[in-house]
């Protein structure tokens, strides 16, 4: 079977979704004629047409509102937020009118929206293009926030995003745009809420999230003849966050190292430390986080690779905490 | 309602707008309880009156089919109850009670009343703005009209202007109605806005406009059918600023002490009940049949809140919180 680019699979979920149920629209900011400003949205316009399919103003805010509005009075809207940076705009529409939505109302209805934006750093776009909004959210009841790690799992994650009845806010990080992968089966939906072990292990855990998934992996990988065998759980989504899958992973481990591209602050990885350390003290061995500095994103290639975690980062702080694994 | 709006007995042509005045009576007088029950501690939190103002929401929605949708404000019980929300559901929810419309999980500003097509009310100024635009992104396949309330400090939010060329751009079947009651919160609408003149921020969008007496129920129909008529025609988006006036304060807190001596009584010459009931009595109407609606307004009323203060608090147990829609 041929492999399935990241960008690709975002594509297709769209477009699968959107034959399979008449009231999927998809807007944006250059996401109809163009095919959007990272090519993850080629076809659509050609395929539903300006009904469905369309560019809109560069207008963040009547954007959500438009979403909000309408997947309220019987469509599901998918909108592209182009950067997550700039989900500082449309805050009030997803916050304060999609979230709340279900609970205020007594139950009448659901808001069926999807906001789709490339998040993360590491491309050189400076501080306001590349940042990771998931943790923004993540303190608001009633909004889910998805952030898939495969072309796979974005494909699976964004069908179920689509389908669900609740807002859901995904981010595509940049840097996984080009990466290629096996694809899953046919008409894949990975529900929201369900971390996966992205790979067994019985040392450490080591649980992290998007791209944060691949530098977890390939730290593993690197370790592993050092005699430690590190476990990687993906979150797939910080609300609901399946602390359950975590807690399993740490009664087999003991340890938990939670790999987080943004900072510590008022990040999804200490919230989860947190929760951990409630529910699961009896298992811990140990426990931290490798996050970024709190400090914005950096311009500089030479200033962003030092701000960035990455495998050696993860490697180096594995290694010195659990006191150099002994290289066989 | 339809109970309150007896006499079968008005001509044709003027019974929609008898119905209406009956409505908009219900409206005063349902103003007129929240302000006696606030400060007896049955309504909580703050609330925002909209006495004074009836007439536009009512205008409005004498022209809307049952499913069109409308988006409110804060100040939005009387967009509700002029959509046909239930007013015993609303007096109900203003108390928190489990049989309030939203099952008394909303309060005073964010009533939702999907059945009726009530998208919301939003606590947010220029909430209603994008609310109405989305609604209207549905309302162009269904063959229905979105109409959003807003107030004259609404018309500075950036929702305003972005939605305003977001409706336009794409044709929407949107009717923005702003209800000028000159001032935002506390601060009057000249003073912080450019131009002091909203009916014109529609021109350079190439959106229609128009100014009308928002108190004169006849000029709102008047003004608002027409908006319909352009959307449904699929001509796209219309600007009402409809002039009015609110007779409380901005809230529950303000006794308004920064409006000029007589300004009050001078608009409550023109207040839209007396104007109405002149104006139907002028039609032709007998004072008989006005009173009739009158009475029965009243009786709808008193019921209502009778009923709310006699219903339960709503039991956390009997029906727990959840987060999300079932997928």
């Amino acid at each position: 079977m041929s492999k399935l680019e990241f960008r690709t699979a975002i594509r297709d979920a769209i477009a699968e979704e959107m034959r399979r149920d008449e009231s999927v629209i998809f807007f944006g900011e250059d996401v109809a004629a163009a095919g959007g400003v990272f090519k993850a949205t080629p076809g659509l316009y050609e395929e539903f047409g300006p009904e469905r399919c369309f560019d809109t103003p560069i207008s963040e805010l009547a954007l959500a509102g438009a979403a909000y509005g309408a997947a309220v009075t019987g469509l599901r809207p998918i909108f592209e937020i182009m950067f997550g940076d700039f989900m500082a705009l449309p805050m009030d529409s997803l916050v304060n009118q999609a979230a709340k939505y279900w609970y205020i109302s007594d139950e009448q209805g659901s808001v069926p929206l999807v906001v789709r934006s490339a998040v993360g750093a590491g491309g050189r776009f400076g501080a306001i293009h590349s940042q990771n909004h998931g943790t923004w959210f993540q303190s608001v009841p009633g909004i889910k926030i998805a952030m898939p790690s495969t072309p796979r799992e974005a494909k699976g994650l964004l069908k179920a995003a689509i389908r669900d009845p609740n807002p859901v806010v995904f981010l595509e990080h940049k840097r996984l745009y080009s990466v290629k992968g096996e694809p899953g089966p046919e008409d894949e939906v990975i529900p929201l809420g369900k971390a996966r072990i992205a790979r067994p292990g019985s040392d450490l855990t080591l649980v992290t999230i998007g791209k944060g998934v691949s530098d977890a992996l390939a730290a593993a990988d690197e370790l592993a003849p050092r005699g430690l065998d590190v476990e990687v759980v993906d979150l797939r989504t910080l609300r609901p966050l399946d602390l359950d899958t975590v807690l399993e992973s740490v009664a087999r481990t003991n340890r938990i190292v939670a790999v987080e591209e943004g900072p510590r602050t008022g990040g999804w990885a200490t919230g989860l430390l947190g929760a951990v350390t409630e529910a699961g003290l009896h298992d811990l061995d140990d426990a931290w986080i490798i996050a970024t500095e709190e400090t914005p994103v950096p311009y500089s290639p030479i200033l962003e690779d030092a701000f960035l975690p990455d495998p050696a980062t993860i490697v180096e702080s594995v290694t010195a905490r659990l006191g150099a694994p002994v290289a066989s | 309602m339809a109970k309150a709006l007896n006499p079968a007995a008005a001509p044709d042509a003027v019974r929609p707008y008898l119905e209406s005045y009956g409505r908009m009576l219900l409206i005063r007088l349902f103003e007129q309880e929240m302000h006696r029950l606030f400060l007896k501690g049955e309504v909580h939190g703050t609330t925002h009156l909209a006495a004074g103002q009836e007439a536009i929401p009512v205008g409005v929605c004498q022209v809307l089919e049952p499913d069109d949708y409308v988006a409110g404000t804060y100040r939005g019980h009387g967009h509700a109850l002029a959509k046909g929300t239930s007013p015993e559901a609303m007096v109900a929810e203003m108390l928190g009670r489990a049989t309030g419309v939203c099952g008394g999980r909303s309060g005073s500003m964010n009533v939702i009343d999907r059945e009726r097509g009530l998208v919301g009310c939003y606590g947010i100024v220029g909430g209603s703005i994008a609310a109405a635009t989305g609604a209207a992104l549905s309302a162009k396949r269904q063959g229905r009209v979105a109409v959003a309330f807003f107030g004259d400090g609404a018309t500075n939010q950036a929702y305003f202007f972005e939605c305003l060329n977001f409706a336009k751009v794409f044709e929407l079947p949107a009717i923005f109605v702003c209800e000028n009651n000159w001032y935002g919160e506390f601060t009057p609408m000249q003073q912080v806005t450019a131009g002091a003149d909203i009916a014109k921020r529609a021109e350079p969008f190439g959106i229609p406009s128009r100014v009308v007496d928002g108190n004169d129920l006849w000029a709102v129909v008047d003004a608002a059918g027409e908006a319909v008529e352009r959307a449904r025609g699929g001509s796209g988006p219309t600007l009402l600023e409809c002039q009015t006036y609110r007779h409380y304060g901005h809230s529950k807190s303000d006794p308004a002490t920064y409006r000029p001596e007589g300004e009050l009584e001078r608009w409550k010459e023109r207040d839209p009940l007396t104007l109405a009931r002149t104006r139907l009595l002028d039609e032709g109407l007998e004072p008989d049949a006005i009173d009739a609606v009158e009475q029965a307004t009243r009786e709808e009323l008193d019921a209502a809140v009778e009923a709310a203060l006699a219903a339960p608090y709503p039991d956390p147990a009997a029906k727990p919180a959840t987060e999300f829609a079932p997928a």
